[in-house]
């Protein structure tokens, strides 16, 4: 399989029907990129025309907004907003709801106007227009599994329903946690703390959900941002060492769902 | 000569209470308008159906639907027994006795039997109300947020209902030409009385109740209970755009820009004063008055990941610290006619930076607030402050920065290695 970058189909004379996005933790942390993959695996086989940015992508800047640094944020949306306006992007996904927020609803101030979607969304459009479909006899069908909701894909940007679509289309069973949707707890991860320790406290937050994921008893925990997999993931292991609830992305699911 | 005399005494206390109401109302208001400017007047239909949804119809107290429906006859039973408190002004102000009776006719006893069931309602729930503050142990209500004055505060305004309607209902019972509702079932306590024990009873408690009522008003602007008003302006300038966005700084954005494309700089182009906030008067307007808003419920802080888990951040404090804040820089400038430096600020010296770099900008706090109030704003513009005006980061967040600066992620890894994924595709 062949991930053609922007400048080479531009080199091309070719304009993309999609960009994806891939973000630093897809393209960095080994977990993460392996839901990088799978998603680029399922875009493949959909034969959508999408490229990637690689070298020419950077940093959204999220990270640094919300601790309170706008320069550097400013820096990364103006690099940014200039590679993708120099291509004329019109149509974004991403697998990370920190991206997806920042490119959807921050830089249209700052003069990056893009149609942007989250992996889950699209995910939605390609089962529901036929465009992939689900093996009859799918590895995960009857199998139970609870959804986390991200805090940037659930109220930040009001998306509830298009994850859990996708993971019904599989005949799963979908559990829901004591909190969710708009009432969802957060990972941890948010506002810049995945790249510090802690406040002091009497319990991690990611172990608080941890523990709301595992009382329902589902096979696997789903989730849609590379940082509350992380998160999820050292909750439930710091829980019960022996615990193999495994904590995966909605594209992880449906690669292994589709022929 | 004799006959007179009630109505003037009534007539000044009733400029009195209406000048000092008036009088606190216009000092919040200048507290509110030392916040720095904010335009939020676009999409009026959209701002004005969010008053009628969120203020008026309470669309987010709904949440939790019994407690919706409590906190509702409250308020419903307060808007419209006030309504008896035209009849009640204007008997006082002329010397009359039920003024309003006469012109209603037939409507008059429909009129005050709904306001009698209204005010029992309101009653039975400010006794629930208090039950549950105090004895059953909710988290919010215990929590230490509360200790002091609020914790009092809110039992005050409680008790101070009860009182009130109380006094409507005696008066009323004592009122022997006229049989309403409920108060009817307690006239026959008052069996045995003559005549004029009777009329003084109804008198004083007319005099106590509306007496109860100017006090009530003006207990009101120092109160929690602010909200009550605040809750409308606050739905009108509720936020429009999706919870994710912080706001642009575009002071900052046209640096950058300036710097990267330096023949589009205005030769004259000032240098911003400050940036983010330290002080509540660098803070909007918008964030001032949610802070005067603040009915210190506690959702906020029942949702809050960093409450709930034991750390030091409480964005129902946030809310609560900033309306501190402003008041003493209001009182100190109404003292000293400008403001004198008292050596503290609102970050450090009423909100730590433990408590700021506790939050994750989870936005569950905003989602619950059912007035429309964003703690989550204020903590952001803290950070700015304590970021870009003092350098104030833990040292895992400044590597993260120059990570983002050289390596152009957050993360220290060579940025020729961004698509190598791809090569085990
Ligand atoms: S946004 Fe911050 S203050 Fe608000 S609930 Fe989340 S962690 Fe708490
Ligand atoms: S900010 Fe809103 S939710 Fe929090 S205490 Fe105040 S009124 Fe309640």
């Amino acid at each position: 399989m062949k991930v053609l970058t922007m400048a080479e189909m531009a080199a091309n004379g070719e304009q993309p029907e999609i960009l994806f996005w891939v973000g630093c933790a897809g393209s960095f942390d080994q977990r993460a990129q392996k839901i990088t993959k799978a998603f680029a695996t399922i875009l493949d086989k959909a034969g959508i025309r999408y490229a990637i940015l690689g070298k020419e992508e950077s940093c959204t800047g999220d990270p640094a907004r919300r601790a309170g640094n706008e320069f550097m944020f400013q820096m990364m949306a103006y690099q940014n907003i200039q590679i993708l306006n120099g291509y004329q992007i019109k149509k974004i996904v991403t697998t990370c709801p920190h991206c997806f927020n920042t490119l959807k609803n921050e830089y249209p101030a700052l003069g990056g106007n893009y149609d942007v979607i989250h992996h889950t969304q699209f995910l939605e459009e390609l089962i529901a227009s036929g465009k992939i479909k689900i093996l009859d006899s799918n590895e995960w069908k009857g199998k139970s599994i609870t959804y986390h909701d991200s805090c940037y894909l659930g109220r930040a940007n009001e998306i509830y329903e298009a994850p859990r679509k996708v993971l019904e289309s599989l005949d799963m069973e979908l559990r829901e946690m004591k909190r969710c949707k708009s009432k969802g707890l957060c990972c941890g991860a948010g506002g810049a703390q995945m790249f510090k320790e802690e406040e002091k406290g009497d319990k991690r937050i990611n172990t608080e959900r941890a523990d709301e994921a595992i009382e329902t008893k589902s096979d696997f925990v789903a989730s849609a941002c590379p940082f509350c997999n992380t998160m999820l993931t050292d909750g439930i292991k710091n829980r019960d060492e022996d615990m193999n609830t495994s904590v995966l992305d909605i594209a992880e699911i449906i690669e292994k769902a589709i022929q | 000569m004799m006959g007179l005399f009630p109505q003037i005494i009534f007539s000044l206390l009733t400029l009195l209470a209406f000048g000092l109401f008036v009088k606190k109302i216009n000092e919040i208001r200048s507290a509110i308008l030392l916040g720095k400017a904010t335009f939020l007047n676009d999409k009026p239909l959209q701002r004005w159906k969010n008053v009628f949804l969120l203020a008026l119809g309470q669309k987010k107290m709904f949440r939790n639907p019994i407690v919706a429906l409590l906190h509702l006859i409250i308020y419903i039973g307060f808007i419209i027994i006030n309504i008896e408190l035209i009849e009640i002004i204007l008997d006082g102000l002329m010397g009359t006795h039920r003024i309003l009776s006469k012109p209603l006719g037939n409507y008059y006893s429909l009129f005050i039997n709904c306001f009698e069931i209204l005010a029992f309602l309101v009653t039975i729930v400010c006794i629930l109300f208090l039950v549950r503050r105090n004895i059953l142990k909710i988290k919010r209500f215990v929590s230490k947020d509360l200790n002091g004055w609020p914790r009092t505060d809110a039992n005050y305004i409680l008790i101070a209902e009860i009182i009130l309607m109380s006094l409507f209902l005696l008066m009323n019972a004592a009122d022997t030409n006229y049989q309403f509702i409920i108060s009817s079932k307690i006239s026959p306590w008052l069996h045995g009385n003559t005549a004029d024990t009777l009329y003084l009873i109804e008198k004083s408690a007319w005099w106590l109740h509306i007496l109860g009522i100017y006090a009530f008003m003006n207990y009101l602007p120092y109160s929690k209970h602010l909200h009550i008003i605040l809750a409308f302006p606050n739905a009108y300038y509720a936020p429009l755009i999706p919870k994710g966005v912080m706001h642009n700084m575009p002071a900052i954005q046209n640096e950058v820009l300036y710097a990267m494309q330096p023949e589009l700089a205005p030769s004259d182009a000032l240098a911003p004063e400050s940036f983010g906030a330290k002080e509540a008067t660098e803070l909007s307007w918008k964030n001032l008055m949610e802070a005067y808003s603040c009915s210190e419920c506690g959702r906020c802080s029942t949702a809050c990941p960093a409450t709930s888990t034991g750390k030091l951040l409480s964005p129902r404090k946030i809310m609560m610290a900033t309306r501190d804040r402003i008041e003493t820089i209001s009182k100190n400038i109404q003292q000293n006619k400008q403001f004198i430096s008292d050596g503290k600020t609102l970050l450090h010296d009423y909100i730590s930076v433990e408590e700021l770099r506790a939050c994750t900008t989870c936005n569950a706090c905003v989602e619950e607030c059912p007035i429309s109030i964003s703690p989550l704003d204020i903590i952001m513009e803290l950070r700015r402050s304590l970021v870009m005006e003092q350098s104030n980061a833990p040292q895992e967040w400044n590597g993260m920065f120059s990570n983002i600066e050289n390596n152009f992620a957050p993360w220290k890894f060579a940025p020729d290695d961004r698509d190598a994924w791809t090569k085990q595709v």
